[in-house]
């Protein structure tokens, strides 16, 4: 991959070990501040309200501005009447494509290494509409309500073209995507389809999975301003560098006159993943209006203009021995996309790393529609594509009379199936173990529909969770070491929530032995030290090895300092670790000195070390992928339908946890995410019109907390000794597996199969 | 959102005063009128605000409840008569909304609360209830929530009140103040069937404003259920929902039955052709089938709603055979 191979090997060359991953992090297993549970740095001001969202940054001046969507999915504004929108009280400018800044397409992601854009459709400069939505107008208003009445003032009629809006006939003319996400659209070892033919115990099954739209709790937001032609944009984003590089491209300025600040993110999800048209919109408005804009998204607009989780249609087949070891693996299917966005949704993922099979057939197709770009969300691929690989495996252990535990023990891998590579670590069975026994998946009563308390069937249900290891290229930090001994360490990522703070404070402290009270992470700003995106689960492994490089660079630049009046003295930088507040001799515990000391000998103030991560290498060399078994326990009513998830527990492998609580919260947040995707969550797309016709949190259903069951999370506590810290990253693998593990529960319950989500009490009568 | 007016009304005669006014509509806790003004599906011009006029709940002489218009829908909900002579009451008020919503709700504008469906509130879609002649694009559409009874070939929506099935089955009065003057209106006379003119949810006249519901006596309430069928366990409308009150005999017939249905239609509809095969007989499952069969005879159900059939049935069977049985209404 080309992105992967551009950044000079800073950690490695300073430690003598060139190859990222070929030698554990020497933080696995030392104690410190990594594993403690820290509450979370950012608490006390989002508690108090002094935590300032991308909506709420002041400005001299500020407009607030307000969309208007196109009515149709494709063809061009015939006319577009603004006159009653911009005689509205209060409105400034109403700006539509015929007086929008001139702008380039966005580039699209993945294209370029900064580019970001969700889409590279041109935003708003002709009359062409490409999905039912789109954004014809955007209106700046001294106030908010002014903004929206005058928007809802603007008329447009249309031209209409023929659209693609129908995925059933859509899919009658799909094509394979140039790439899945880096990866071949199309895997094949050995002849797959004829050892299905010829298993003695086979399934083959479609699995039908909805639209998601995304629902985090804060909307879409950015506040946005123009000083001497340079560009300042606060925002509600997961890809501060992608966004700033992307609209400087846009714009044809360069990229250090844009500055990019997210401090705090009200959930992300891959929902702000991109660079949507709402932000160019609010930057392109305050251009032509001279002032500062606020754009921030009503629900619907969340809906309209940031997409979601696209529709998938898959069919797994599994042929098998009377054993269960499997001769044939099949994996194939389709989704929605547009010719505008590649985001395939790989769904096929999981089989490629899971499970041992003799032949194995995956792939991916994509079927152009004429919509809003699909996205990331929350696990794209994994999360849909173990719904229905995990619930053909547990038709396939019925089948075969096997427990589904026993099955999947007897599938586990010696190396990764399709890559051949050694895994890096992998406790897939280990949890299993622990989530049976703590879950007592022994009560589970091997013929389904045979448990119930009065009208409820109550049934138990289990899936493998899995999500890959990724860090992402281009990272860079920064260590600022203060003469009072305290150290600042800095780099352009994210807080969306997870606790990116907490932990990355707690592992650089332990980086560079000091307290955790002694180091402050700054983040969320373009004018630090670039950042990789907040997703794939990659960010604490992206931050991690940018501060390790930088804390090497740091070390080198303290031995120069310390010279020969220091105990250090003639020591190399392999020969020393950082500890106890200073730099001391491995091995040697009386060989020290503070970094206080140091730099008050050498008369600095502070020193400041800046390095770039290596680049993500350990990713070609090992299989890295963090595994999980989710337990799940529904109750089924026999009268409605409705099910009820009464008990739920998820037992991971995600390498060293950082911080429990944090992470707790995250593998729970995850599940409940999985709740939403097996029981409730459906965007309705009007094949009709192409328009998303629930947008809003009462139609569009998210679990409520009545929905969650208490919820027990555990881990292996297994460090990867390829990954910096012995760290997987565990911000998606929550929702992996979920939809399985309940649909699985359902049909233990009711002997009821339901392959297409969501699982809505009218499938269950 | 345009740009509105808003006045707060003494008293009802006030309210009324202003309230006859084109362009003007009465407003209670906001919670339904405020959300359309947002989404431009309702547009007055200016708002008369009849939280300050009667939130009382108060015995009647004859054993009944007078509930004032501007009561909150947790207070009455909560209120110990209500909890202890119309349970069914309290149960279909707490299935619905979000508790920070029913703090706002007013009695009087659940009664006028409006349909959920997604095209009525969506302006780019065709909908003769908000925009008479436009055409139904919900007939053809996503109709899995809309109505399998009761409908026309200009209206398929539903009315989305849990209060109001309850109200149905307890054969509440709502009392009315317009510019005519005072009347009493049988609760099911106030919502109407779409027929041909969707845009009209109810029979009550331009400026009338709901000053109380009155609830007679009812002993059968005390043995009474409601229980709603929903997407999700909260903050989700009725796929289907029932409301039920049984008084047996001696001999285990129902001397008294009232059934109301929600989620099936333009009203909250109460069921009595299901009520006239149960009356004096012995509810056993064959009988209780029989009785949905009846209700449903008339049902005709779209594209993606022929679950609610089933639900019904499978709702009348359970809910009466617990109730009969004894249970207070089984919920999850």
């Amino acid at each position: 991959m080309s992105l992967l191979d551009t950044v000079r090997d800073a950690a490695g060359r300073l430690t003598g070990h060139p190859e990222p991953g070929a030698v554990p992090d020497p933080l696995i297993g030392k104690p410190g501040a990594i594993g403690r549970s820290l509450p979370r740095i950012d608490g006390p001001r989002k508690v108090r309200g002094a935590a300032r969202f991308a909506a709420e940054v002041p400005a001299d001046g500020l407009l607030y501005a307000a969309v208007a969507y196109s009515a149709i999915a494709r063809g061009r504004i015939a006319f577009l009447d603004t006159t009653a929108a911009e005689r509205a009280p209060g409105v400034v400018l109403v700006m539509d494509h015929r007086n929008a800044p001139r702008l380039k397409p966005p580039a699209l992601f993945m294209t370029k290494p900064q580019a970001a854009g969700a889409s590279d459709l041109p935003i708003m400069q002709d009359d062409s509409i490409h999905w039912n939505g789109e954004a014809v107008a955007v209106v700046l208003a001294h106030t908010q309500e002014q903004a929206e009445h005058a928007a809802a003032l603007v008329r447009a009629t249309y031209e209409e073209a023929p659209a693609t809006l129908d995925f059933e006939a859509a899919k009658r003319r799909s094509r394979h995507p140039d790439s899945v996400m880096g990866e071949k659209p199309v895997l094949e070892q050995g002849d797959a389809e004829r050892a299905l033919a010829d298993a003695p115990v086979s399934v083959d099954l479609i699995f039908r999975t909805p639209r998601h739209s995304h629902a985090a709790i804060e909307p879409h937001a950015v506040t946005a301003w123009w000083e001497d032609g340079a560009l300042v944009l606060h925002d509600a984003t997961q890809v501060l560098n992608g966004v700033r590089w992307t609209l400087a491209d846009m714009f044809g300025i360069a990229e250090d006159r844009v500055r990019v600040l997210s401090p705090f993110v009200g959930g992300g999800f891959g929902g702000k993943g991109s660079l949507w048209s709402h932000q160019v919109l609010a930057a392109a408005a305050a251009k032509l209006a001279g002032r500062p804009v606020r754009l921030n998204l009503s629900r619907e607009g969340v809906f309209r203009l940031a997409g979601g989780r696209t529709p998938t249609e898959q069919r797994v087949a599994l042929g098998a021995r009377e054993d269960g070891t499997l001769l044939s693996l099949i994996h194939t299917g389709c989704v929605a996309m547009t010719p505008h966005n590649n985001c395939p949704e790989q769904f096929t993922f999981p089989a490629r790393h899971l499970y041992r099979a003799d032949a194995i057939r995956l792939e991916q197709s994509v079927a152009d529609m004429d919509m809003l770009a699909n996205t990331f969300m929350r696990a794209p691929g994994e999360s849909v594509g173990t719904f229905a690989l995990e619930c053909a495996l547990d038709e396939l252990a019925e089948k075969l009379s096997l427990d589904p535990i026993e099955l999947r023990r007897r599938l586990e891998p010696e190396r990764d199936p399709t890559s051949g590579h050694e895994f890096s670590s992998r406790h897939l069975l280990r949890c299993f173990e622990m989530g049976a026994e703590r879950f007592g998946w022994h009560r589970r009563a091997p013929t389904p529909g045979t448990r119930r308390e009065g009208e409820w069937q109550i049934g138990l249900g289990v899936a493998t969770a899995t999500y890959p290891y990724q860090r992402m290229p281009g990272g860079a930090a920064r260590i600022v070491l203060n003469r009072d001994g305290r150290a600042v360490v800095s780099m352009a990522s994210h807080e969306m929530g997870m606790g990116t703070a907490t932990a990355q404070s707690q592992a650089a402290a332990d980086r560079l032995g000091l307290p955790v009270e002694d180091v402050t992470f700054e983040y969320g700003d373009t004018s630090l030290p670039a950042g990789t995106i907040a997703g794939g689960s990659s960010q604490t492994a992206s931050i991690a090895a940018a501060v390790a490089a930088a804390a090497a660079v740091l070390a080198t630049e303290l031995l120069k300092l310390a010279g020969n009046d220091s105990p250090l003295a003639g020591l190399g930088v392999d020969e020393v670790e950082m500890r106890d507040g200073g730099i001391g001799a491995r091995e040697q515990p009386d060989r020290h000195e503070r970094y206080d000391s140091i730099l008050r000998r050498a008369g600095r103030d502070e020193l400041v070390a800046d390095a770039k991560a290596p680049p993500p290498r350990e990713l070609k060399r090992w299989s890295m992928h963090s595994f999980g078994a989710q337990f799940c326990e529904v109750r089924v009513s026999a009268v409605t339908g409705e099910v009820r998830v009464s008990r739920f527990l998820g037992a991971f492998d995600c390498g060293r946890i950082l911080n429990p609580r944090t992470a707790a919260s995250q593998f729970r947040g995850g599940i409940i995410m999985g709740l939403g995707l097996a029981l409730t969550e459906e965007t309705q797309f009007d094949p009709r019109s192409g328009r998303i016709m629930n947008p809003s949190l009462a139609e569009y259903h998210v679990p409520v907390h009545m929905d969650v069951p208490p919820i027990e999370v555990v881990w292996t506590e297994q460090p990867d000794p390829r990954a910096p810290l012995g760290a997987r990253g565990i911000g998606e693998i929550g929702i992996t597996g979920v939809g399985a593990a309940v649909a699985n529960a359902v049909y233990n319950a009711t002997g009821r199969r339901i392959r297409d989500l969501p699982i809505t009490p009218d499938k269950l009568l | 959102m345009n740009p509105v007016s808003y006045v707060r009304a003494a008293d009802a005669g006030a309210a009324v005063a202003m309230g006859a006014a084109a362009g003007t509509r009465y407003l209670g806790g906001g919670t339904n009128l405020v959300d359309l003004m947002r989404e431009n599906v309702e547009a007055p011009s200016s708002l008369v605000d009849v939280c300050g006029l009667s939130a009382a709940i108060e015995d009647t002489p004859e054993g009944g409840l007078l509930i004032g218009g501007a009561a909150r829908n947790s207070a009455l909900a909560g209120h110990p008569a209500v909890r202890a002579r119309f349970p069914l009451l309290s149960r279909a008020i707490l299935a619905g909304a979000s508790g920070q919503i029913r703090n706002m709700a007013t009695v009087g504008g659940n009664i006028l609360q409006r349909t959920r469906c997604t095209y009525f509130y969506d302006d780019a879609a065709r909908c003769n209830k908000r925009a008479p002649g436009a055409g139904c694009d919900a007939i053809d559409g996503f109709n899995r929530i809309h109505a399998i009874l009761g409908a026309s070939s200009a209206c398929v929506a539903t009315h989305p009140s849990d209060m109001c099935v309850a109200l149905a089955a307890l054969d509440a009065e709502v009392m009315l103040s317009g510019p005519e003057g005072e009347r009493r209106l049988p609760f099911e006379a106030v919502h109407r069937l779409p027929d041909g003119q969707p845009d009209r949810d109810t029979t009550l006249l331009p400026g009338e404003l709901i000053t109380a519901v009155r609830l007679p006596p009812l002993a059968a309430a005390r043995r009474s259920a409601y229980r709603k069928v929903r997407d999700r366990a909260s903050y989700a409308f009725a796929l289907v929902s029932l409301a039920a009150a049984v008084e047996l005999d001696a001999a285990g017939r129902l001397a008294e039955v009232r059934l109301a249905l929600g989620g099936v239609a333009h009203k909250p509809w109460r069921a009595r052709a299901a009520e006239a095969v149960l009356r004096g007989q012995v509810p056993d499952e064959i009988r209780l089938k029989e009785a949905a069969a009846a209700e449903l005879a008339q049902a005709s159900p779209l594209r993606d709603n022929g679950f609610k059939l089933v639900m019904v049935e499978r709702l009348i069977v359970a809910v009466l055979s617990d109730l009969v049985a004894g249970n207070a209404g089984a919920a999850a």
